[in-house]
């Protein structure tokens, strides 16, 4: 009978210790959005989104900020976008079974999770360095390398659950290869392919660590991508850790601002890879 | 462009005309097979660049250094003496608390979702741990510098010190005064952002396990926990430690969460509560005010020493992942 008292309560320990550890998983984020709600909102207004960022004691905004890390975003995607979806296209399309595609899979989850700073390092040894000082391309170059892996990874995935018959079933009707992947197996993905992007973006609108010796800061307006540019995380970074209550309180409005734009982009990702899986 | 494959029309000017954009059509067929094959070529050599780039910039300190690097703690700027020693330290300390958090909390998570939430909640609660997963860095770090540090500097570490004051190695564990940022909330906070990945994964991971091998091991009456215990982990033991490793190499690679709250201090301390470093807290502080070659190189020699290691962990992880799926699929 003891033994089966003692199995019963194991079960019962073990289990509360799981629904705790759930709650302890979940308190974490509602304290983090909690206390960005509750900081961040504090210095929302209409000066945050039309004035440049300030120098230290006196109000301003983060117009130059965003402004770098909408341009450094859009060229980042614009460039590792494509490159990455070309090379996921020959791992599921043309590679599928060759053992370049197995290595470049393996390299690929690699980079997926290599500190993003290693990545910051050589983009500045490799351009920084050689043009010889920062610049907004040299940053935007850095979070194309992190915008890659991101999408190769969904475009592969996604064009590897397209059905071979619709592939079949068009070279059947004598279209050639490239037509069947882009006009069929393309379309077919093409909220997949969405997806990935939208993750991507996601992934590399939060990225500080490599900007700030690529992009490095800029105070003032500037649209020059051959000169330092500001970027919401770099501000965000150097302005909680000055002294001043100012750049503090735009710190929090930024880090909220950076948050919703991030979470937003993944909920739009993770709805439209259900509706594909649902469907 | 279906149309010339599906019409058959024989006149022979049409058949030329047919003749020649067929080869057109060939040509850009061959073009676009070129151009993936050399994205996904690029793809490769990038990370090769990776590796030649940090090895070049490293040549000036490893030649000044050599081996010494690793096994050095001074980090003197003026007299330009560089050693490895306190930030690989910091690393692995602030990695190993962060596992001892998000190890059994991420496990807990996994079980909870796979056999315990209600079927209505799975979703929500499984969406939840992975937007906390996209959450930032930058965003712990703050949160952590301005809540989570003074939290624990107020509250947590003075009962910490005065309750271990009289344990021998644990005095030694929780000795100095309570700043709030340190290895141990830098270790705390990483282990808050590693969570859901382990939890993700091990959740994907318990669901490779077939449904008959849990209804049987219920069906001669195992409670719950058994069943997870001596069914579910033995067959996904695996594809966890792939999951666990990879959040291990997220751990150690991880900056700007650890950069707010680590403290930057060059030195070695036995108390978990003082400030120290970390190699890429430390890149990313001193790097844009880095002057001359031997400081900068130093720092890239830090960075390659960091992707050496987390390579050969999210490797190792990888590869574990590899077999489960396998496992899987056949």
């Amino acid at each position: 009978m003891s033994l089966y008292y003692r199995r019963r309560n194991t079960n019962l320990v073990a289990t509360t210790l799981c629904w705790g550890a759930a709650a302890f998983g979940l308190s974490w984020l509602v304290m983090i959005l909690g206390a960005l709600v509750f900081e961040g909102a504090k210095g929302l207004s209409l000066d945050v989104f039309t004035q440049n960022t300030p120098p230290p004691g006196s109000a301003g905004g983060l117009l130059n900020a965003m402004a770098g890390s909408l341009i450094m975003t859009i060229i980042g995607v614009a460039v590792g976008g494509p490159l990455g979806m070309l090379a996921g296209t020959y791992m599921a399309e043309y590679g599928r079974y060759s053992k370049l595609t197995v290595i470049i899979r393996f390299i690929n989850d690699i980079l997926l999770s290599a500190p993003s700073i290693v990545i910051g390092l050589f983009v500045y040894t490799a351009l920084v360095a050689r043009m010889g000082h920062f610049s907004a391309i040299s940053g935007a170059a850095a979070l194309a390398i992190l915008v890659i892996p991101v999408v190769l990874r969904t475009t592969e995935d996604m064009l590897l659950l397209v059905p071979g018959s619709l592939r079949e079933a068009s070279t059947a009707l004598g279209l050639p290869r490239s037509y069947v992947i882009q006009r069929v197996a393309y379309r077919a993905a093409k909220s997949g392919l969405v997806t990935g992007v939208l993750l991507a973006v996601a992934r590399v609108s939060g990225e500080t660590a490599p900007l700030l010796f690529t992009s490095l800061n800029n105070q003032f307006w500037s649209l020059d991508l051959n000169a330092p540019m500001a970027s919401l995380p770099v501000v965000i970074f150097q302005f909680a850790l000055s002294p001043y209550k100012d750049w503090q309180q735009l710190a929090w409005t930024g880090a909220l601002l950076v948050t919703a734009t991030v979470l937003i982009l993944s909920i739009a990702a993770r709805t439209l890879s259900r509706q594909r899986t649902s469907k | 462009m279906s149309e010339f494959a599906l019409s058959s029309d024989a006149a022979p000017a049409a058949a030329v005309s047919r003749a020649r954009r067929l080869a057109t059509l060939a040509l850009f067929d061959r073009l676009f097979h070129k151009l993936t094959f050399s994205a996904a070529i690029i793809v490769l050599l990038l990370l090769g660049g990776v590796i030649v780039s940090l090895i070049q910039g490293s040549i000036p300190a490893i030649k000044a250094f050599g081996f010494g690097f690793l096994a050095s703690q001074s980090w003197n700027p003026v007299t330009e003496n560089f050693g490895a020693m306190a930030a690989i330290y910091g690393t692995v300390a602030t990695s190993l608390i962060a596992m001892l958090v998000a190890v059994p909390v991420g496990l807990g998570v996994a079980v909870f979702l796979t056999e315990l939430c209600p079927h209505t909640l799975r979703r929500p609660i499984g969406m939840a741990i992975e937007l906390l997963a996209g959450i930032p860095s930058i965003i712990y770090g703050i949160w952590g510098l301005f809540v989570l540090a003074p939290f624990l500097q107020q509250y947590v570490q003075p009962a910490l010190i005065s309750a271990f004051a009289d344990t021998p190695v644990l005095s030694t564990l929780f000795a100095g005064p309570p700043y709030g940022i340190g290895v141990l909330t830098a270790g705390l906070i990483l282990g808050v952002m590693v969570l859901p990945f382990i939890a993700s994964i091990s959740r994907d991971v318990f669901d490779t396990v077939p449904p008959v091998l849990k209804e049987a091991a219920s069906g001669i009456g195992c409670t719950t926990w058994e069943v997870m215990a001596h069914v579910v982990l033995p067959y996904t033991r695996v594809g966890v430690i792939g999951g666990v490793m990879l959040g291990l190499g997220r751990a150690l690679g991880e900056t700007m969460a650890v950069t707010f709250v680590i403290g930057n201090a060059h030195k070695i301390s036995g108390s978990i509560i003082a400030p120290g470093t970390t190699i890429s807290a430390t890149i990313a502080n001193e790097f844009t005010e880095a002057v001359g070659d031997i400081y900068t190189s130093s720092l890239i020699e830090l960075g390659l020493i960091l992707f050496v290691i987390t390579f050969v962990v999210l490797a190792c992880a990888r590869l574990l992942l590899m077999r489960i799926e396998h496992k899987a699929g056949a």
